[in-house]
């Protein structure tokens, strides 16, 4: 789904609402208002049935935002609770999405229909097609029978008319592991032993019903509390604000943060380590390897595909490396990784050294909330500059190339690039497992999300101007080796 | 002729709550209405502050405030207004 859409801005009303609440004089009650404050008394109703739904779908919003999971919440419990209760967590929660049942639209299931464009056509190729049976004609026009059909699609391919559609669930659809499925009641619901956290559920649901839970308030709250707060900011951060890093860095110390480090200098770790580790792998005679900076794709590899995992590179992540790097410089301080995706999160749930993860949309809105006019201020140097192809790493074939680069020619590098993971690339990469080997390269880059973690969930621009952003802004950077 | 003026705010809340999309409108607006159309990015409008972050982004063409701007909105209002002139 296009990421201009109503959903997403009413996401982000909310979290600039919350924030904003949290800033104020006191953060619990004008928490509990934010649903009056946006629906109040006779204002119109523009989403669902009535005033009093929008205002609980608002409420379930806050709760996520909040940082809980809606899955359970208690409806007899105020959001000023919620929100004082959020202010006292120790450590954020161990699964990072949850689906709001209120805003599930609860979509009919995916299968064949028969619309009303059907003429009952004397050639019948729909029945004459399909090979179960499904189909017969009742009062003059097809009809499938649903015990019988096998979603094969061909009577969609054959009708002269157009007059058989696909009805799809956008949120199982867009599942490449078919982690999220209906409950008895028809409502989405997440298996979390299957998820892998890619977020693609979250940017597909038309009704915005599945959220990330922000650790935004947890973050907030350390910074109140007067600890070091340290922000690493990932490359594919270019782009999606009005600013330049160098400005976003004085921002984020406006906000609060105690330093700012670019998530780029750990990605200058992950090539040069990484191409000394294609090297040994070819050397050892085996015939591929992926990349392994992708969390959605980590994930993947762990629960699903343990039969790539041989010929996935053991090199860390770059969030790993510069999480390392920060603890190193600030033994004391609390890391926050800000992200294009919530994989991130995962992510850091497994790693002590990443204590948070913000991702772009509450950066943004942070920004709104603080008031900050981003183009007006005056940029603040990073003490390390990285190289123009770690700050690449963000976009489609920008690992592959960074680690080409830092090869520097030793080795005979043909990359392939898996631009986005869905049911047809998996079955991809499990064939290059079982045979060994890939026809069509010797490094295969992964990247989770099409266009590269620009295409991540999270992100506020879209694929193609903040791949623009970042190719202007890498153009000067010095090169890696 | 007049030229009608598009003035795209990309000031925080706006860019954050959509504007970001808007930045196209810079490649389309040129090709589709050539010279007649001036466009502008403009730092802040100042509508966030007085309005609301609910409804921005905010995009001016001409005189007349477009809010929850989005591009078929903004070449819907230029086209309105380019007609307009010529009656």
């Amino acid at each position: 789904m296009d990421k201009n859409n109503q959903a997403t801005h009413l996401k982000k009303e909310i979290l600039v609402k919350t924030i904003k609440a949290f800033l104020s004089d006191n953060f619990e009650e004008n928490t509990r208002l934010i649903p009056f404050e946006m629906r109040p008394k006779g204002h119109e109703v523009p989403y669902r049935c009535c005033i009093y739904k929008e205002r609980e779908i608002l409420r379930n919003r806050i709760i996520a935002t909040l940082g809980f999971p809606i899955e359970g919440s208690d409806e007899r419990v105020l959001l000023s609770n919620y929100a004082k209760e959020a202010q006292k967590r120790e450590k954020p929660d161990e699964q990072t999405l949850t689906v709001l049942e209120s805003a599930c639209k609860g979509c009919v299931p995916n299968r064949i229909f028969v619309t009303d464009l059907c003429q009952g056509c004397v050639a019948r190729p729909c029945i004459e097609n399909c090979k179960f049976g499904a189909i017969s004609i009742v009062n003059g026009k097809s009809q499938i029978d649903s015990s019988k059909c096998k979603n094969c699609t061909k009577c969609i391919q054959v009708c002269p008319y157009h007059a058989i559609v696909k009805i799809v669930v956008p949120c199982e659809n867009a599942c490449p592991v078919d982690a999220i499925s209906k409950d008895e009641q028809g409502h989405a619901r997440i298996d979390f032993e299957k998820c892998i956290t890619c977020g693609k559920c979250v940017s597909s649901c038309p009704f915005g019903a599945i959220h990330e839970k922000s650790q935004i308030i947890d973050i907030l709250t350390r910074i109140k509390q007067g600890k070091k707060v340290v922000a690493m900011i990932a490359p594919s951060i270019v782009g999606q604000l009005p600013c330049t890093i160098y400005q976003l860095k004085t921002a984020l110390l406006k906000c609060g943060f105690y330093d700012v480090l670019e998530v780029a200098q750990g990605a200058d770790v992950t090539a040069l380590n990484e191409a000394e580790e294609f090297r040994e792998r070819i050397e050892n005679g085996q015939k591929f390897m992926t990349t392994s900076c992708c969390a959605g794709y980590n994930n993947l590899v762990d629960k699903h595909l343990g039969e790539i995992a041989p010929f996935r590179s053991e090199t860390k992540t770059p969030a790993y490396y510069i999480a390392q790097i920060c603890k190193e410089k600030y033994p004391d301080a609390i890391s926050v990784f800000i992200s294009p995706c919530v994989a991130k999160k995962s992510e850091a749930l497994k790693n002590d050294n990443i204590d948070y993860v913000m991702n772009y949309e509450e950066l943004g809105a942070l920004f709104v909330a603080h008031k900050i006019e981003l183009s007006e201020l005056e940029g603040t140097q990073y003490e390390v500059e990285p190289s123009r192809e770690g700050r690449n790493f963000g976009i489609t074939g920008g690992v592959a190339k960074s680690v080409e680069a830092a090869d520097n020619g030793k080795s005979e590098i043909k990359p392939y690039l898996v631009n986005g993971i869905n049911k047809e690339s998996i079955r991809a990469l499990k064939g290059f497992a079982k045979k060994g080997e890939c026809e069509f390269g010797n490094l295969i880059e992964v990247m989770c999300c099409e266009g590269g973690c620009v295409g991540g969930n999270d992100c506020i621009s879209n694929v193609r101007t903040a791949t623009k952003a970042i190719n202007e802004f890498t153009k000067d950077s010095k090169p890696i080796v | 002729m007049k030229k009608t003026v598009v003035k795209i705010c990309m000031g925080t809340t706006c860019f954050v709550m959509g504007a970001s999309e808007l930045q196209e409108l810079e490649e389309i607006i040129p090709k589709k209405f050539g010279n007649s159309v001036d466009i502008q990015g403009v730092t802040c409008l100042d509508y966030c502050s007085s309005c609301s972050e609910a409804q921005a982004p905010y995009v001016l063409v001409d005189d007349e405030v477009i809010n929850k701007a989005t591009i078929e909105k903004v070449m819907e209002a230029i086209e309105r207004k380019l007609n307009n002139g010529q009656e």
